[in-house]
């Protein structure tokens, strides 16, 4: 019986390729997603471990509070005399101090030097220490005084050599400085497209406000001398808001924040991956299904030869493991594909990753065959079951068919209770309170999955009237596209085909009537598997309808909470959109002549109620440009929260009791406690709050803060928006090249393309399982012409030509597809106006424009998944098909 | 095509038809110049045991196998040359089918079966040589019933109409009854038979049955590839005993 398997499957080798093209992709993108993640980890463990090669333990400062999961508070710099001192640790065998701090290098067009989104950084070198230095040099010399190193990638792709003058701008305006030589990341060009620039100490600690102070003093211990007897005698001389690791915790701190990124990036693709592979057992169950159903005679050739249930059973599944393993492999290997594809994609949206070379895991191996076979040895459960039931009877009747299997008849009712099903793990997932994140992404997850398996198999029920709804669409959408590509693609095309003496006719556009007839007809024949088909799609189109209308109903509240709050002419950003700008930025602003007003909105962290909140801080100016929805208090306290003074938002304030006047203690980073007292209680908008749980005024917040930043900061000019307030504005910022001058429209569009592009990454991941589906409907465009042989014979006999025959089979793809675009859409709407409800912010819109090209895109799959089973359909020689038997 | 030709066209005119499958030493000569001609408004049969080549004959003179060498004529046009999308047409226009699988789409109606040549020809229906030809095949309360709900001779009767419908030049029919029991046999045959009479409909029919070659006006004896004999209208028992004498079983 094994030996029979196989020889099926290399008799079926083409349908057999085509069933597990959907595990091919699916375990491509799982192994694709490890590679990635395991090379990026892999990139970043070198970088912090090089950092740290020569050092045994490392000084930082210590913020008083912990900083958020994702938390961005910088530990405090500390005094730089602390060297002096562990210097003279006779433990100690050498010392270093260090500043870091952020760097913006200026290009030679006067613009700020941005690669991606990724960050600018900026360290102090020490030429007479270079062992600790996280610099290396590539070639020159270290810099003195106002000289720089900078990166070997940014000097490349910029054109600055050694000896060449460079804008650099820290904390302050922007400076020349020459470059003295270049310079890479341990081993690494680049982190992850950052740019780098390397000071000594003292023009660092002056470029970085940190004049008298370190970010970090890098310890050896003196030889003879043990690591723990050195940690000891360090922590006795130790300041308070000072810490001493060893290198290895100091690198794993390092690292804490992009692992945590890395395996939330991880979960995310492989939820895709996911995605693809659930697609794909779609296709697989629905081919074999078919597959079955055609060797129906030959089952049951086999029974009546004395095959048991059980061995036809063994051989079905055979076959898919047999196929599952191969699918598998190939899946592993295209994922190295896939993984470049991502650090490419991720790139092409301002996202650069550090990659040093792909990582390819023996878990990833294990992982991706294992998933790939399970999924598809799965998926062949239910049709070797049927291939079971085949009577040894059908082996010498006409024309048999398998018979509907027992519980056939209970299909509409179990499809119900699981989409039903499905839907209540939804709702008790979104609206039962108190669920931890993971049971909740657990419920929604299964619930999902279920209502997926649920409708695909109630749809069957639909196809009928789908079909017959969607025939007309089909057709005229078909047209429209036709008479779209016919000038660029169809007569071209038919010239060329000239030129080379083929016979074919002019290509027309209006719809062939009786091919297209019976075309519409085709694909009403056999609902259940029309269903199964257009399943697959529906799926993928479900998700990108959800990602669609989330991401609509994202956008608009987050403007609508723009334009409630903002009221100003312009606003100051970086060039990214998004990082927090030094105040000088502002101050530079508030000089230039025809500036009204001018606002800054800074942000931190500090800890109240024994957790770690946001907080944001206002100056006086705010009233006049930022507006609040006041429960209590009002716009004129807002510019008079004095040293004590607190706003909080209305969730905060009920969740710690806090009303007007209430007072309760907030310890700031440096871990100076405030006594705050609530001066007015805020709604914040559905759309996000740009505002911290508490807020407080500027002053105290510089008070108590190292290196504020701001976060926003707006301005309203005399005359409004004009292009000569523009220009101003950009003038006066020219010694800032990492800030810009945005309209207030400007302004929204920069917010919102952040949340864009995000939504445009989700399409491309989903774009995946699309691409599954679209196989699907080739699959079973293929198996049904093989299975309507005879069919095509006599239709082509009676006068049906090749052109019609393609029609035809198009026809019938553009249908399913429709269908499953039509299911798909709803069901994602139905899911997203779930999440809506349950979600403030996010209002349920539905994205018309988006499902429009989500219907159009299906249209241009059902065409494309057509092109390849037509071909061979057209191909059939009418006679062979007659004697086909 | 030629309107002014005034000699008599004739419906199907075949000339040296030779048709060789594979090459070589493995070349197999199912057709070793053969010549017909089939006459308007008569029944032909072309009688012959398996392998003797009368598929292949019907096949080629039907414009849905190319002969190797020779020429074929349908109403007076030569199509042995004729492109695949015109060949097509010209079956629309000339030659109708009547499988031995009946071969009808399971999804039409018997109604729309029917009809299917004209729809794919995309030309109208004449209604009341539907309605009469409906009424001849007996199939009036069965139109709006699908193949499935049909016996197998009622299933030969839509195919039958689906022949003619589009009156074409010269049906042809391959095994027509060998799918059919004796009794319902006989009723296609009769059918088959009143067509020509009633409409002067031109059929060749390919047959290893000689009551069905009975039916015929002309009966071809092919073997080996090659016509060996053709007789006019005879009786069973006639065309039984040329078949022994032939050695033709």
């Amino acid at each position: 019986m094994i030996k029979f398997a196989l020889q099926g499957l290399l008799a079926r080798k083409l349908r057999t390729a085509l069933t597990a093209i959907g595990v091919v992709l699916g375990v491509a993108l799982i192994s694709g997603t490890y590679v990635l993640t395991d090379s990026i980890t892999s990139a970043f463990d070198s970088i912090f471990t090089q950092n740290y090669k020569n050092t045994d333990a490392a000084i930082t400062g210590k913020n008083a509070i912990d900083a958020s999961e994702d938390g961005t508070v910088p530990a405090p710099p500390f005094d730089a005399g602390l060297l002096a001192t562990v210097r003279g640790l006779p433990e100690v065998g050498a010392a270093g101090g260090a500043v870091s701090g952020e760097a913006q290098l200026i290009g030679k067009d006067g613009k700020s030097i941005v690669f991606g989104g990724a960050p600018n950084l900026g360290f102090s070198v020490d030429p007479a220490l270079p062992q600790f230095n996280s610099l290396t040099l590539v070639s020159g010399a270290w810099p003195t005084g106002d000289q720089v190193v900078i990166d070997t990638k940014t000097a490349k792709e910029k054109g600055f050599t050694t000896g060449d003058t460079i804008g650099v701008q820290a904390r302050g305006a922007a400076e020349q400085m020459k470059i003295s030589g270049l310079v890479e990341f341990g081993a690494v060009s680049s982190i992850g497209g950052a740019t780098l620039a390397g000071f000594d100490l003292g023009t660092a600690q002056q470029l970085f406000d940190k004049t008298g102070k370190l970010d970090q003093i890098l310890i050896a211990t003196k030889s003879g001398t043990s690591e723990q007897q050195m940690l000891e005698a360090v922590r006795r001389i130790l300041p308070a808001a000072t810490q001493v690791r060893t290198a290895d915790e100091q690198a794993k701190e390092d690292a804490a924040g992009t692992s945590s990124f890395l395996s939330f990036l991880q979960t995310f693709l492989l939820v895709f991956g996911g995605i693809a592979l659930f697609v794909g057992s779609f296709v697989i169950a629905n081919s074999l299904s078919i597959t079955i159903a055609q060797r129906t005679r030959e089952f049951a050739t086999l029974r009546t030869l004395g095959a048991s249930r059980r061995q036809l059973l063994g051989t079905v599944v055979l076959e898919a493991l047999v196929t599952g393993f191969v699918a598998s492999v190939a899946g592993l290997f295209l994922g190295l594909a896939i993984a470049t594809g991502l650090f490419k994609l991720f790139d092409a949206v301002g996202f650069t990753l550090p990659n040093n070379g792909l990582v390819f895991q023996t878990r990833t191996i294990v992982v991706a065959l294992i998933v790939g076979v399970l999924v598809t040895v799965l998926a062949s459960l239910r049709p070797a079951w049927r291939a079971t039931r085949v009577p040894p009877i059908a082996a010498v009747r006409e024309g048999a068919t398998l018979a509907p299997g027992r519980l056939n008849r209970y299909r509409p009712v179990g499809a119900a209770l699981l989409a039903v099903g499905g839907i209540a793990l939804v709702l008790v997932g979104l609206f039962a309170d108190g669920l931890s994140t993971k049971t909740l992404l657990v419920l929604l997850g299964a619930g999902v999955l279920l209502l997926f398996i649920g409708i695909a198999l109630f749809s069957a029920r639909l196809v009928r009237p789908l079909a017959t709804v969607s025939d007309p669409i089909a057709r005229w959408s078909v047209v429209v596209l036709t008479a779209l590509i016919w000038p660029f693609f169809l007569v071209p095309l038919w010239l060329v085909r000239r030129l080379f003496g083929r016979r074919t006719e002019f290509p027309g556009v209006l719809p062939d009537g009786p091919a297209v007839a019976i075309g519409g007809q085709n694909s009403r024949r056999d609902p259940h598997r029309t269903a199964s088909t257009a399943a697959a799609l529906m799926i993928g189109l479900a998700l990108v309808t959800l990602v669609a209308t989330l991401g609509a109903g994202l956008i608009r509240p987050f403007e609508q909470a723009v334009d409630g709050i903002f009221s100003a002419d312009y606003a100051i950003t970086a060039q990214n959109n998004f990082s927090p700008l030094p105040p000088p930025v502002a101050a530079e602003i508030a000089k230039v002549p025809g500036v009204d007003k001018v606002t800054s909105v800074r942000g931190g962290e500090a800890k109240a109620f024994g957790k770690t909140i946001t907080i944001t801080a206002v100056d006086p100016q705010a009233p006049e440009l930022l507006t609040f929805d006041w429960r209590s208090g009002s716009q004129a306290s807002l510019g008079e929260l004095g040293a004590d003074g607190a706003i909080v938002d209305a969730a905060y304030a009920d969740s710690h009791a806090l009303v007007l006047g209430s007072r309760f203690p907030m310890q700031t980073a440096t871990g100076k406690t405030l006594q705050l007292e609530v001066k007015g209680v805020f709604r914040p908008p559905a759309g996000g709050s740009p505002f911290g749980n508490v807020t407080i005024s500027t002053a105290t917040f510089d008070a108590t803060t190292s290196q504020p930043l701001n976060l926003y900061t707006f301005v309203n000019m005399s005359g409004g928006v004009t292009a000569a307030n523009t220009a101003t504005l950009n003038d006066a910022l020219s010694t800032f090249p990492n800030a810009k001058a945005l309209t207030r429209d400007e302004f929204k569009k920069a917010q919102t393309d952040g949340i864009k592009s995000i939504l445009n990454v989700l399409y491309v991941l989903l774009a995946l399982s699309v691409l599954v589906s679209l196989f699907g409907i080739v699959n079973t465009l293929v198996l049904t012409v093989f299975e309507r042989t005879r069919e095509l014979g006599m239709l082509r006999a009676i006068g049906l030509t090749r052109g019609q025959v393609k029609k035809m089979i198009r026809q019938e793809s553009v249908i399913t597809a429709l269908i499953g675009a039509v299911i798909g859409i709803v069901l994602g709407l139905v899911l997203a106006s779930l999440l809506a409800a349950r979600l403030d912010e996010i209002s349920f819109t539905i994205p018309v424009a988006q499902l429009v090209i989500f219907a159009v895109v299906s249209v241009v799959v059902g065409i494309f998944a057509a092109i390849w089973p037509a071909r061979r359909a057209a191909k059939l020689d009418p006679l062979e098909a007659l004697q086909y038997e | 095509m030629e309107g002014t030709v005034t000699q008599v066209v004739e419906v199907v005119d075949a000339k040296d038809l030779v048709r060789v499958y594979g090459e070589g030493d493995t070349a197999v000569h199912a057709l070793r110049g053969v010549g017909v001609r089939i006459e308007p408004g008569q029944l032909t049969a072309v009688m012959g045991p398996s392998g003797s080549g009368k598929s292949t004959l019907m096949h080629i003179l039907a414009g849905l196998d190319r002969p190797t060498s020779g020429s074929v004529k349908i109403d007076g046009i030569e199509i042995t040359t004729l492109g695949d999308d015109a060949l097509t047409k010209l079956r629309r226009r000339h030659i109708g089918f009547i499988f031995q699988f009946f071969n009808l789409l399971p999804m039409l109606t018997a109604r729309d079966n029917i009809l299917l040549p004209l729809t794919i020809a995309g030309t109208k229906p004449d209604q009341e040589f539907f309605d009469t030809l409906v009424d001849r095949v007996g199939l009036a309360d069965r139109l709006e019933h699908r193949p499935a709900e049909l016996s197998g001779g009622q299933q030969q009767r839509v195919a039958i109409a689906r022949a003619l419908v589009s009156r074409p030049t010269v049906v042809f029919a391959d095994e027509p009854t060998g799918n059919l029991d004796s009794r319902t046999s006989g009723e296609i045959l009769s059918l088959m038979r009143s067509s020509v009479e009633e409409y002067g409909q031109t059929t060749v029919m390919v047959t290893h049955d000689a009551k069905a070659a009975a039916m015929a006006d002309r009966v071809l004896y092919l073997a080996d590839g090659e016509i060996v004999k053709e007789t006019g209208r005879s009786n069973q028992h006639e065309i039984l005993q040329i078949i022994d004498t032939l050695d033709l079983q």
